[in-house]
This record gives structure tokens, C-alpha cells and sequence, in this order.
């Protein structure tokens, strides 16, 4: 058997744009990982690249449409499920994914998320936290563990942060889930049910950043933050949402789960009336 | 009520099983020495390599001693940030098996 044979193409090169790579993301990020097992899950799904649009919004994460080799909108800060649904709504047959970070989804456009969800839109929503605003220099966001340090609280952070997945369960998403960018297996297949899934999903993505966050808060590398998953996970699909939010103790789990999977009627805006009366006596 | 069973290979009491043989592809210029795939490959297949590549990172190659160890699982490919790293099932073997 011979060592390894260097190339210059991947397979995942078919839907990427390759000319572009190596792209600008920190060495450690797990940003990349995360699209990886995007791709990987978009070629698994069978949902042909012409009726796929990927839309992101601002920050690290946001550039993840610019790397697809596909149909993908690069947004205004926040409002990348507002471009979502407007595609989706004027070409219902579009299948529609939203990958951005935290800050995006959670802050800026957090009230965005959270009427796509009541809505039950038809939307893929990935959302990589990785806790801070790391391209702007680590600010503290929504989603900083209380008592962590950022470039803004450098005491500590005295806010609490969200609970993701409590929170898009609560108001009616169909399929929410989280994992990080070492879970790379359950993270692809997470993916692929949630594209091929009727409504909103949601996949939360917890993902180093050893330059943001891991270095103000004393994590090390990305590889070190990667190790930091891999002894603090577990894994229970069953788990209380109220019980799965994120602090900074070592003692606490990071609680990781493919948590809901249920049945909504979907979201669309030209139903007739008699499909309104269907759903409301229950034949639907 | 309930006993637990110790997991064990169903075809572990035939004569031959074909553990799957991988050969590991890499694309060195992209590689940035995160070293997700060197630390977390379940085989311990790769090493940083000794050379640098034009952008001055240790890329991984297929460390001395492991050039059969890869079983093809991909999971180098799906963790690594930068495709950089894929497996495909080794060719020589499967012509050797037929």
C-alpha cells in the first residue's frame, strides 16, 4: 500500500468554488467543518443543485454562501430568513438553507427567527455558535455563557444567554437539533433530515473559535476547543429543552441531541380557504 | 429484567472478513496545521508532515508505519475544515480480492 496521493481537487469541489479556497477562516475555526458536512449532506439528499439556494447573512459565517459553487445570497446583517422566505414563498419549490452564526440569527435578526419558526416556514436554518462576534474582535453576543470573558466583558459576562434549541422549540419549529463541529457524522445526517424535513428546522452548531473566544477565555487552540466537545458531550435526544443551555463550568454537560421531530402544518401563504377549514377540523 | 450483551461482529465465526482498506488523497496547499484530522483519525493514520507548504503550515501526511491502517471511514474528510483530505476505498486491494 502506498502513502497518500496528493491532488489538487476534492470531491466536495463539485459544489464548491474551489478557486477561492483556501478561504479566510481562522486556522482551528470549525466554520469549515460545518460546510463539509453541508455538502456532504446536500449530495446525500438527492435534492438536485438547481432547486438548492443557500442564503447566509453577515459575519464569519456569512461568507459560507460565497464559497458554494450553487444558487446562494450573501445578505444584509440579520435578515437572511427574510430573503429565505421571500425565495421560498414566490418558488415553493425551491428547497431553501439558511447557514449563518449566532449573532446573525439570534440578535440582529432574532426576531426574524423566531416568526419563521411560529410560521413553520419551509426553511433549513444552521446556525453555527460559536459565542462570540468573532470577526469583529470577540465581542460578548446573545449566545456568551454568563461569566465568560470577550473583548466586551472583560470581568466576565453577567447576561445570560439564549437556550437555542428551548428557544425555536417554544415557538414551533418541526426539527431542532444541535451538535459541533467534531459530531461530524450525526452533524451531515442531522442536516440531510432537516433539508428533506416539511417546515422549519433547526440545527444548532457549536463550533470553536480559538481566536474570538478560545483565546480570552483560555480554551487554547482549536484543536484544544475540539477536545473541550469531545469530554464535556453528551448526547440525549430525550433531554428537557428548559435543562440544555450553555455555561462555562467543566462540571456542567454540553448536551448535544437530535431533541424534536414533529408535525406542523406547514406555512404557506396562497392557501384557500377550504385547506384552512381542512386544517382546523383536523383532516390535515 | 434486562441482561446487557456485549456487542460483538456478527461475522466474527467465518473464516474471512474484508476489514475496508482507504488511501488517504490530501491537497496540501490548502491544509492550515489545525490538526483536526491527525487528532481525531480512529486509526491514527496521519502525522504532520515535515515539509511546509507555500503558506508555511505542516500539512498531514500518512505517518511512517500506518500506510495499511486506513479503513476508509471519511471521517478526515468530513472534519476537516479546509477540504483538504479526503479517502476513497483502496483500488489494489479490491483488485486483489476479485
Amino acid at each position: 500500500m502506498a502513502t497518500e496521493i496528493v491532488v489538487d481537487r476534492h470531491p466536495a469541489d463539485l459544489l464548491l468554488r474551489s478557486d477561492r479556497l483556501p478561504h479566510i477562516w481562522c486556522p482551528g475555526c470549525g466554520l469549515g467543518s460545518v460546510m463539509s458536512c453541508y455538502t456532504d449532506a446536500l449530495m446525500a439528499s438527492g435534492i438536485p443543485v438547481e432547486r438548492h439556494v443557500c442564503v447566509s447573512g453577515i459575519g464569519c459565517t456569512g461568507r459560507v454562501a460565497g464559497y458554494l459553487s450553487l444558487d446562494s445570497f450573501h445578505t444584509t446583517h440579520g435578515r437572511a430568513i427574510p430573503y429565505a422566505l421571500g425565495l421560498k414563498v414566490s418558488n415553493p419549490d425551491l428547497k431553501v438553507a439558511v447557514i449563518s452564526g449566532d449573532g446573525d440569527l439570534s440578535s440582529i435578526g432574532g426576531n426574524h427567527l423566531i416568526h419563521a419558526a411560529r410560521r413553520n416556514l419551509d426553511l433549513t436554518v444552521i446556525c453555527v455558535n460559536n459565542f462570540n462576534y468573532g470577526m469583529t474582535g470577540g465581542q460578548a453576543g446573545p449566545t456568551t455563557p454568563y461569566g465568560a470573558t470577550t473583548s466586551t466583558t472583560p470581568d466576565g459576562n453577567v447576561e445570560q444567554p439564549f437556550n437555542l434549541p428551548h428557544l425555536v422549540a417554544a415557538v414551533g419549529a418541526v426539527y431542532v437539533a444541535r451538535w459541533t463541529s467534531l459530531h461530524v457524522r450525526q452533524l451531515r445526517d442531522s442536516i440531510r433530515t432537516a433539508l428533506l424535513k416539511p417546515g422549519f428546522s433547526f440545527v444548532e452548531v457549536l463550533s470553536p473559535c480559538p481566536v474570538g473566544f478560545g483565546k480570552a477565555n483560555d480554551l487554547g487552540d482549536g484543536i484544544d476547543e475540539m477536545r473541550f466537545y469531545r469530554r464535556r458531550s453528551i448526547v440525549d435526544d430525550n433531554a428537557n429543552l428548559e435543562d440544555v443551555g450553555l455555561t462555562m463550568s467543566e462540571d456542567e454537560p454540553i448536551v448535544l441531541g437530535n431533541f424534536v421531530n414533529r408535525e406542523r402544518t406547514v406555512f404557506s401563504p396562497s392557501v384557500k380557504k377550504w385547506a384552512i377549514e381542512e386544517v382546523l377540523n383536523g383532516q390535515a | 429484567m434486562s441482561t446487557i450483551v456485549a456487542r460483538r461482529p456478527l461475522d466474527l465465526d467465518q473464516e474471512q472478513f474484508r476489514v475496508p482498506r482507504g488511501q488517504v488523497y490530501i491537497i496540501p496547499h490548502r491544509c492550515k496545521d489545525c490538526q483536526f484530522c491527525i487528532d481525531f483519525c480512529p486509526a491514527d493514520v496521519l502525522e504532520r508532515s515535515t515539509q511546509l507548504n507555500a503558506k508555511g503550515y505542516h500539512y498531514a501526511v500518512v505517518a511512517s508505519g500506518k500506510e495499511d491502517a486506513c479503513v476508509n471511514c471519511r471521517f478526515c474528510m468530513l472534519v476537516c475544515p479546509e477540504f483538504a483530505i479526503y479517502s476513497e476505498e483502496a483500488q489494489e486491494v479490491l483488485s486483489a480480492d476479485q
